[in-house]
């Protein structure tokens, strides 16, 4: 679904809707919108080919998990349009940047803004981590590293049934701490699995603070190139270059896109917070007045009304 | 003498999924040990090799369910549930994918010790929501187990006998119902697997010591009937002894226990299995002998609810098989 924005207005919109939500509620999943915002943009904006939204533009509430029992279940899929062939398939692998996710799906047009407010509601769908039955996801991912392992299953069925769409997954860099990362690029090259796509949030940052003083992994593309996947590393902020990795030669090898992104990208005053990023909660009013005046001037919006 | 299948599993899987499109057949590294390798051989396009890679591979099996297939996994069970246990969770269990996990050496049918024997699969598959369990006891069950399998409408768990399995039964696995083998009215004997035959080798001691059995056999563990086990359990006069490859905690036996207590049933009940310990490396019969898991254990067990001792040793029961540590029939000692 293609509309008039650019892309690069589609990832400001998506920062200023998080920005405005992590005010409203005292905080929020911030530096993923400074990471991923133009990763995502330039997903559903331009890259993935998908239909039109099968779900209602304003979530319905949660329908029950599955189950025998639970006929009418279905994941929040339909969100990026029916399940045709000639279609990409997307899985957010880490769930936790589920609020950047639905705000793109706003951003794009497929979800009504009131999703947002739904929000962590109880009853709702629209899940802070990301669930099967939230909008715009398939599978859940919430435990780190099984969804590059699943979509590689997702892609290559696909590929054996001859389904000309491809299949894409959105990573973040702290999954290559887990070895089912590895061993789902090392199954994707062992069977040729060209169809699989991965865009990778490198921004440095995991929960405990930056990678590097958690668990330190190295060189990573060449990590994924030695696995047998074909990598492209690129400035996250940078469309342009984003462009141009995904067209990148890949045959018989999965695609692995790393873009490298800063974790206070457009929302300076988040160094202040460095490295404790994961998830920004304000420590004082006075706190989250200044981040509120900062990041609205950073964003180019007036600063939120958040008392209201 | 019983009749002996040699490598049931080889010549069902073939015959069931051979030429289906819609059916994978996954491998771990054990393929011969599976018996898929006359499968992997005739029918290669059908044959996904994932390595010894389990977690990628129930994730891969997921998606594989997402894309419409029925991925057959084969490995030897422990190694299906231990490690990557998550990802059966989130990737094959919660969203009800049509995978079939072919688990094999359940319990202490391998002398590969801790590692090797899965001795609380049923126990953690039974408190999987969305998740179905069938067990194999003869090679009947085996040759039906794919059909079974392949017949649910999502994950389902198989606890699969390989090598040289005795035939015991005449009619394939019926998904939800259990065998009636004798219909006595003293006592209840319920065993599942392998624990069905060493039963079967204490009938005609029991029948002498003129106690009149009832024995059923479950091949599906869940989902349940549980008010047949209740009919069953009315028409015996003392009780109820449970007799399974597997730790009491959470198999059959408790099953069983919880299915009579939601029913207020105030009659005896003995567990017989593994009692909370890991068994160790050793054949078969020494091991089922040692943790009481054999026919005589069940004799024990039903002497223990009668309270009264029958004079049975032994020399009084049906010979037990003792199978070739390397036989042909199998790939590995294992």
């Amino acid at each position: 679904m293609r509309n008039e924005k650019t892309t690069e207005e589609v990832a400001l919109g998506i920062r200023r809707r998080v920005f405005e939500h992590a005010m409203r509620n005292n905080g929020g999943y911030l530096s993923q919108a400074c990471s991923a915002a133009e990763q995502l943009a330039w997903l559903y904006h331009e890259e993935l080919n998908l239909g039109a939204p099968t779900l209602p533009p304003v979530p319905e509430p949660f329908g029950g998990v599955p189950s025998a029992d639970n006929a009418d279940y279905h994941t929040g899929a339909g969100y990026n349009g029916p399940f045709s062939p000639e279609y990409d398939r997307l899985f957010i692998a880490p769930a936790h940047y589920a609020l950047v996710a639905y705000a793109t799906l706003i951003e794009t047009g497929r979800m009504a803004p009131e999703g947002l407010e739904m929000f962590n509601k109880d009853g709702s769908s629209v899940e802070m981590i990301g669930a099967e039955h939230s909008p715009g996801m398939e599978v859940h991912n919430g435990t780190l590293g099984i969804g590059l392992s699943t979509g590689a299953g997702l892609a290559y069925g696909r590929k054996r049934r001859g389904e000309p769409g491809r299949t894409w997954v959105f990573m973040s860099d702290g999954e290559v701490q887990e070895g089912q990362t590895w061993e789902a690029v090392q199954a994707c090259a062992f069977h040729g699995i060209d169809n699989l796509y991965a865009i990778m949030d490198v921004n440095d940052q995991q929960c405990d603070g930056a990678m590097s003083s958690v668990m330190e992994v190295g060189d990573i593309a060449t990590k994924f190139s030695n696995f047998g996947a074909t990598c492209v590393e690129v400035d996250g902020h940078d469309l342009t270059a984003i462009r141009d990795a995904s067209k990148e030669a890949h045959e018989g090898r999965p695609l692995i896109i790393l873009a490298r992104t800063s974790p206070f990208h457009t929302m300076s005053i988040l160094e202040e917070r460095f490295p404790r990023l994961h998830y920004v909660r304000f420590k004082s009013e006075d706190e989250r007045a200044r981040f509120n005046t900062s990041i609205a001037a950073d964003l180019g919006v007036d600063p939120i009304d958040y008392a209201h | 003498m019983v009749d002996m299948v040699s490598r049931p599993y080889a010549t069902a899987f073939e015959k069931f999924a051979g030429g289906n499109p819609d059916i994978l057949c996954l491998s771990a590294d054990l393929t011969s040990s599976c018996e898929i390798d006359g499968f992997r051989d005739r029918y290669p396009d059908q044959f996904v090799s994932m390595g010894m890679a389990e977690q990628n591979m129930l994730s891969f099996a997921g998606g594989l369910g997402l894309a419409g297939f029925r991925p057959f996994i084969h490995t030897f069970g422990v190694f299906m549930y231990r490690r990557p246990y998550d990802q059966l969770m989130a990737s094959i269990a919660y969203p009800r994918r049509k995978v079939r996990l072919m688990g094999f050496l359940p319990g202490v049918t391998t002398p590969g010790g801790m590692t090797h024997q899965s001795i609380e699969d049923i126990s953690v598959m039974r408190s999987i929501p969305n998740m179905s369990i069938l067990e194999t006891g003869d090679a009947t069950e085996v040759e039906s187990i794919c059909e079974a399998a392949d017949s649910i409408d999502g994950p389902v768990w198989c606890r699969v006998l390989r090598g040289s399995v005795p035939r015991l039964f005449d009619t394939p696995i019926k998904v939800g119902e259990m065998r009636v083998l004798s219909e006595g009215t003293d006592i209840l004997v319920v065993t599942s697997g392998i624990s069905t035959e060493e039963a079967l080798r204490a009938r005609s001691a029991l029948a002498q010591a003129g106690l009149s059995i009832r024995h059923i056999h479950l091949h599906t563990i869940k989902p349940f009937d549980h008010k047949q086990l209740l009919d069953h359990i009315g028409s015996v006069k003392h009780g109820v002894v449970t007799l399974e490859n597997h730790v009491t905690e959470g198999g059959i036996g408790s099953l069983v226990a919880e299915t009579m207590a939601d029913a207020g049933i105030g009659k005896r009940l003995i567990r017989l299995g593994l009692k909370d310990t890991y068994a160790h490396g050793g054949s078969r019969p020494y091991l089922m002998r040692y943790y009481g898991l054999d026919a005589l254990a069940l004799v024990r067990g039903i002497e223990r609810l009668m309270e009264q001792e029958f004079g049975i040793s032994e020399d009084d029961l049906d010979a037990t098989r003792v199978d070739d540590v390397h036989s042909l029939v199998k790939a590995e000692a294992l």
